[in-house]
């Protein structure tokens, strides 16, 4: 016993660097899956405290530039009301809400880690929920992975464990989405089925399979197409619709039926 | 200024620069400096052994928190911590420090200092990467990135320490 405490205290630095580096990694390993980062995370109200005051001082450099983005889509919603279309056939309008968006500021981003992430400054008390949708005002842009009082973080296209099923616009055609982890500007897409001809430019959109997104949202544009020579599947290069680097309004989506949706599925299991 | 606070106002500084600034810089889209390691390089040096790991993991969870990489700069901050007292002692053998003595650029001369922060901040840069890549594939590509990344940090840290020592002539 004398023997054994004599021994724990002459290497008890070695003892607590291991401790301490064992915590570490422990920590670390909880990032590596998309479940991992949606049970442990480090969103609080103290850092999205600090990031909003430095955000709002650095949004004055920018409002020029993001008052045009938001004009373009308001021009974009406009065209998309209803009294812009001549409706002939009365059965088409839905006349149930099936989503909600809240509009949010970003107030911290990253976009060149090998896994990114960003805050946005609506949380809890707006009703924000882990999983929820976030789009930018050209495209999707991530998912909500962590909630505080008042902050949200969002898991962005642009992190590993982002994957995600996509539609070629074109002709309605599955595929699958993923970053290349290395720059913020463009993703994978696979699974592309060898006889579909893309061309650059060519829209990638959302499928609404997921709850997550309402269908036809931009993902992004075909940027480089490789067809598969062995005539098993194809895949390419896509262009983000949503420029990560000058992020600032996004809105986070509420699907209003996603409850009833999976108690469906539920059911349908038992 | 008592050595206490003045250590808790560079931490808070340090923490703050990097965080609100150099987490944000990417140069040449792939470089991350990271100067808030001045904060366990300038600790004193007869600092026990103890303190030292608990400050490094610390100062690292801190950051980790608001990068949102739990654990990964912690793990980096505490092995720097933790080669610390080795690096010093094997490069300043014959060096006395006085009680409560910083190794500053003034005590350690610009060679010194250099040679002290690089070692360091290389261990620090290597770890991170590995900890983010999750593989030593392509160890040559891996070795530029991380000598480069440490390179920059140290340039950082010395203009940093440059105008700190001008300031109190320690």
């Amino acid at each position: 016993m004398q023997n054994l405490l004599a021994f724990l205290a002459k290497y008890k630095n070695i003892f607590l660097f291991l401790i301490l580096e064992t915590i570490a990694l422990i920590m670390v390993s909880f990032s590596y899956s998309y479940h991992g980062s949606l049970a442990f995370n480090s969103v609080n109200d103290i850092t999205g405290g600090i990031f909003k005051t430095f955000a709002e001082v650095e949004d004055y450099f920018s409002l020029k530039r993001e008052n045009e983005i938001l004009l373009k889509e308001n021009a974009a919603l406009h065209d998309s009301l209803k009294s812009s279309f001549l409706i002939t056939d009365t059965n088409y309008v839905y006349v149930d809400t099936l989503y909600r968006y809240v509009p949010a500021h970003v107030v911290y981003i990253t976009t060149n880690n090998p896994s990114n992430y960003f805050i946005i400054d609506k949380g809890k008390k707006h009703g924000i929920k882990k999983e929820m949708g976030v789009i930018s005002p050209t495209g999707i842009a991530g998912i909500v992975i962590g909630v505080s009082n008042h902050y949200s973080l969002v898991m962005p296209l642009i992190h590993p464990n982002f994957t995600g099923s996509a539609r070629i616009k074109k002709n309605n055609m599955l595929i699958s989405v993923q970053w290349d982890t290395t720059d913020y500007r463009f993703g994978k897409i696979t699974d592309i089925p060898s006889y579909v001809d893309l061309y650059k430019g060519d829209t990638i959109v959302t499928t609404g399979f997921s709850l997550i997104f309402p269908e036809n949202l931009n993902v992004g544009t075909v940027e480089k197409y490789y067809p598969s020579p062995d005539k098993e599947f194809a895949t390419g290069i896509i262009r983000f619709s949503t420029d990560y680097k000058s992020l600032k309004n996004v809105y986070v989506i509420d699907n209003l039926m996603k409850a009833e949706v999976k108690k469906l599925m539920e059911e349908k299991n038992e | 200024m008592n050595k206490t606070l003045s250590n808790i106002l560079r931490f808070v500084i340090l923490i703050l620069i990097q965080v609100l600034i150099f987490n944000h810089i990417s140069l040449w889209g792939y470089l991350t400096p990271y100067p808030y390691l001045y904060f366990i390089l300038l600790l004193p040096r007869d600092i026990s052994k103890t303190s030292l790991l608990l400050a490094g993991f610390f100062t690292g969870l801190t950051v980790d928190i608001f990068q949102n990489t739990l654990g990964m700069q912690a793990a980096a901050a505490t092995l720097v911590a933790f080669a610390r007292p080795y690096i010093l002692k094997s490069y300043f053998r014959t060096m006395d420090f006085a009680k409560d003595e910083i190794p500053g650029i003034n005590k350690l001369k610009f060679g010194g200092f250099f040679k002290y922060t690089f070692t360091l901040v290389f261990i620090h840069s290597f770890t991170v990467y590995v900890l983010e890549t999750l593989s030593l594939n392509n160890f040559l590509n891996l070795l530029k990135y991380t000598s480069v990344n440490a390179l920059i940090t140290t340039m950082f840290i010395i203009i940093f320490e440059l105008f700190a020592a001008k300031k109190t002539k320690r």
